[in-house]
């Protein structure tokens, strides 16, 4: 099967072929949200790769976090809610020489989105997903998300949460998602280190990512997660098993476990579509010119 | 033989059983619906004959197996006759499998309607050619056992046809839009299960390799729109296809499309609705749903093809505005022109269609900004991929540059008058639009007492109609949009002062495309036709229609 997926990772990049860098946009999340560490790790592990920032494309959907397409110098599509998955498929399938990854909040991927991430999980497409999971809504003002903990008290539920949280992890692991991670936003690099691996990985790559909501989530602050977190890669986990990732991903309370759960090498949706072992579909010939003899099942 | 054919495959929400019929018309000349009446009747039960009776006309023929149902002499309607034909018994012969039946009714239908045996037997070699072992053999000589025991208990009808020249192409709406989209180089369909749309994918599907064409049966109608507005911003042509209820799944995404100038095609094939409604009718009723889908404004085309052959070149033009105006483009079909077949002249499906370069901006130029505003209202596209033109599009509110304006920047005013100045760049593009799309269409005579007014598919029995009616002596003619909308209400205005007497023609309830006239000309249609039971119209439903309002209206 002929290899389309792998990315030109270039040795040099010239000044016409700048790294990503910041744009002149500003971020307007509040002062201290998790947010700004994730957006420091995309940008750092773009630029460990010297992917070139054309090369580049952040698809986003609605919710603060969304907005990060805008604070970088990549190319950027911030779409509606809860469907920037099925935007970043259809680019990925134009055109697969492109790195394309998709940022958004928990309510974006796993309320209203989540059906579109299942999916592409189950495909194995070719994107890395870095969800930056607040566990609330932050910019409807504070009610409560599908990652909120049973109990906690928000806008909408005063009385507390009475459903159960999704676990994105698990349900990665379920979906077929071949690079499965948890990233903490006060842990930079680590989160970094995980991204550039994601991009690197040949398949879905979901890297759910603690960033706390230092406005609405009094809960699941900073100090929660410094608490609790806890390095896989220190721990001794082996990612290449499926059931040991399912064990360490049902693991949230005292110890909360963070970096690779999971890794497993399949064909992605891209090498396994025949039309694109023809190249990017970009560049292939359009129209019915020289292919006139479809017409004659017509006759 | 050169024939041309219209054909109405008519069915019924579930999978086996339920009546099932297929209605064809084949002449010298172009028919441009089902038309009215019925010739020959083939019954595979007693119910067909029930149903259709009626719609025998003198001279016709039923064929029947009395193994299957019997017919009472006296039930056959006056000057019509019948040809018991023992097609089990025939086809027994060869095999047990009951389906070989249908050669032999083939055959004395065959028969009866003047086509020669050799045709036949060419049309069941190019069927069954390639099937192994006896299946070719059995066709051929079970079609020809039927033609020769018609021809011994039957007589040829009077409307018998006659070679008419080289062979056409005979394909439904929904293969003709496929193939439109094909040749106007569509590289990308998502589309999620939905009739009477289904089988536009069903076709690009069979050819996606042979074409180059990445089909993708998206997860729901939600995601299939949004791969398509990726893949045609990531730089490919690109569509979905879908019927009234998945459209209203996309009606956010179209805004978005709208809003970040994505060019997108959009087939639109209606059922009778509301909600699930009759899944396998027809119906005229989303017009409504295509005007308004999506808050807030923004410039959309909704072209309105009549055939299959209309269809192929209104999916092309979808393409085309779409392309050039950076605009969602909805090609409006509907249960009766997706689903029926009709023949096509070769000339009608060029597949010598332009198809430029999506790449229009030198990579590397300065001062790019994807959304500046111009005179058009259609601002250079630049596509991922390309060095130093990186920009951020946004389903919210933007400068030139692409950079937001809806947060920290909203309400303040050099960035009130921004947003004014983008949403007036966006609404400009309409006009160029309807410059560039089909203008309103007479056909038949000038001068006519009476002008139909239609769109869409409702078009084909009006063209039927317009015969009828000139040969009792009524001067009428149709007054045809191709164009939907952008309604050009110049062009609109003009071509009204044309006419006399006037006759709307909708298959809905409310006359939606009447109102939309009436929105955009202030001319109010005050005569019309609706028809919302699911059913095509019939020529003879204008036919009458049409006399009352010459008479009275």
């Amino acid at each position: 099967m002929a290899d389309t997926s792998a990315r030109p990772v270039p040795t040099a990049v010239g000044p016409t072929l700048p790294l990503i860098g910041r744009s002149d946009t500003k971020p307007t999340w509040c002062p201290g949200c998790g947010d700004f560490g994730v957006v420091a790790a995309v940008e750092m592990a773009v630029k460990r790769l010297r992917i070139p920032s054309h090369n580049v494309v952040i698809v986003s959907g609605i919710g603060c976090s969304s907005n990060l397409p805008h604070f970088l110098s990549s190319y950027g599509f911030h779409g509606i809610h809860g469907r920037a998955v099925p935007v970043a498929e259809g680019i990925r399938w134009a055109n697969h020489d492109l790195t394309v990854i998709v940022t958004g909040g928990d309510g974006d991927g796993f309320g209203i989105g989540i059906g579109h991430l299942i999916h592409a999980m189950r495909r194995n497409v070719n994107l890395t997903y870095v969800t930056m999971d607040n566990q609330i809504y932050g910019l409807t003002t504070g009610q409560s998300s599908p990652t909120s903990m049973m109990g906690q008290r928000t806008k909408s539920t005063p009385e507390g949460v009475i459903e159960n949280p999704i676990d994105p992890i698990s349900l990665a692991l379920a979906s077929g998602a071949t690079y499965v991670a948890r990233g903490f936003s006060a842990e930079v690099k680590h989160l970094a280190d995980l991204i550039a691996d994601g991009i690197q990985h040949k398949g879905f790559s979901l890297i759910d990512t603690m960033s706390p909501c230092v406005t609405y989530n009094k809960l699941n602050t900073f100090d929660y997660f410094r608490q609790r977190v806890y390095k896989l890669e220190a721990a001794g986990h082996d990612p290449t098993s499926l059931p040991k990732a399912f064990e360490r991903s049902i693991e949230w309370g005292d110890k909360i476990p963070i970096g690779l759960f999971y890794r497993a090498t399949k064909p992605t949706y891209e090498d396994l579509e025949e039309v694109l072992q023809g190249g990017p579909l970009w560049t292939q010939p359009a129209g019915l010119k020289g292919h006139e003899k479809v017409l004659d099942e017509f006759i | 033989m050169g024939l041309h054919v219209f054909g109405l495959n008519a069915y019924q929400s579930v999978i086996r059983g339920g009546h099932v019929w297929f209605q064809a018309r084949t002449s010298s000349e172009r028919p441009y619906s089902q038309g009215d009446g019925a010739d020959l009747l083939y019954c595979l039960n007693r119910e067909t004959f029930d149903v259709h009776a009626p719609a025998l006309r003198p001279g016709a023929t039923v064929i029947y197996d009395p193994e299957r149902l019997q017919i009472a002499d006296s039930e056959l309607p006056v000057g019509t006759r019948a040809l018991p034909l023992p097609t089990m018994e025939l086809a027994r012969k060869y095999t047990t499998q009951p389906i070989l039946q249908n050669a032999v009714g083939l055959g004395a239908a065959a028969f009866i309607s003047g086509i020669p045996l050799d045709v036949l037997h060419g049309v069941l070699t190019d069927s069954f050619g390639k099937k192994a072992g006896d299946i070719l053999q059995w066709n051929l000589r079970a079609s020809t056992d039927g033609y020769e025991y018609a021809g011994r208990h039957a007589s040829i009808s009077e409307r018998a046809v006659h070679r008419a020249g080289p062979p056409k192409l005979l394909m439904t709406g929904n293969q003709a839009i496929a193939l439109g989209a094909a040749a106007a180089g569509c590289k990308f369909l998502a589309q999620y299960p939905m009739t009477p749309a289904t089988s536009i994918m069903h076709w690009l599907a069979a050819h996606a390799q042979e074409l180059g064409i990445v089909v993708k049966q998206a997860e729901d109608e939600l995601a299939a729109i949004h791969m398509a507005i990726g893949a045609s911003y990531g730089g490919v042509r690109a569509m979905t296809a879908t019927s009234g209820g998945g459209f209203s799944l996309m009606v956010e995404a179209l805004g978005m499309a709208g809003m970040t100038e994505v060019p997108l095609v959009v087939v639109e094939s209606q059922r009778a609705g509301p909600s699930t409604g009759l899944p396998t009718k027809t119906e005229q009723g989303d017009l409504n749903l295509m005007l308004g889908a999506g808050q807030g404004d923004f410039p959309r085309a909704i072209l309105a093809p009549s055939n299959p052959a209309e269809a192929y070149r209104a999916t092309i033009d979808a393409f085309r505005l779409a392309e050039d105006w950076q605009i969602p483009v909805i090609v409006a079909s509907d249960l009766h022109l997706s689903e029926s077949i009709a023949t096509v002249d070769r000339e009608e499906v060029p597949t010598d269609v332009p198809i430029p370069s999506l790449l229009t901006v030198p990579s590397g130029t300065m001062e790019y900004r994807r959304y500046a505003y111009t005179a058009s209202g259609v601002s250079p596209r630049a596509l991922p991929g390309q060095p130093g033109l990186q920009y951020v599009t946004g389903s919210d509110e933007h400068d030139a540059q692409g950079h937001l304006i809806s947060d920290v920047k909203s309400g303040i005013p050099v960035w009130i008058a921004e947003r004014t100045r983008m949403m007036d760049k966006r609404m400009r593009k309409l006009a160029g639009v309807t410059a560039a799309s089909r203008a309103p269409v007479f056909e038949g005579p000038p001068d006519a007492a009476l002008t139909f007014v239609a769109w869409g598919s409702t078009v084909g029995a009006v063209r039927d109609a317009l015969p009828l009616l000139a040969a009792q002596g009524h001067s009428t003619n149709l007054l045809y949009f191709p164009t939907v909308f952008p309604l050009d209400a110049v062009a609109t205005r003009a071509a009204m002062a044309k006419t006399k007497k006037t006759l709307l023609v909708e298959g809905n309830f409310t006359g939606q495309f009447g109102r939309l006239l009436r929105a955009e000309t202030g001319i109010h249609l005050a005569n019309t036709l609706f028809k919302y039971d699911g059913e095509p119209f019939y020529p003879h439903e204008l036919v009458a229609r049409a006399r009352e309002v010459l008479t009275d209206g």
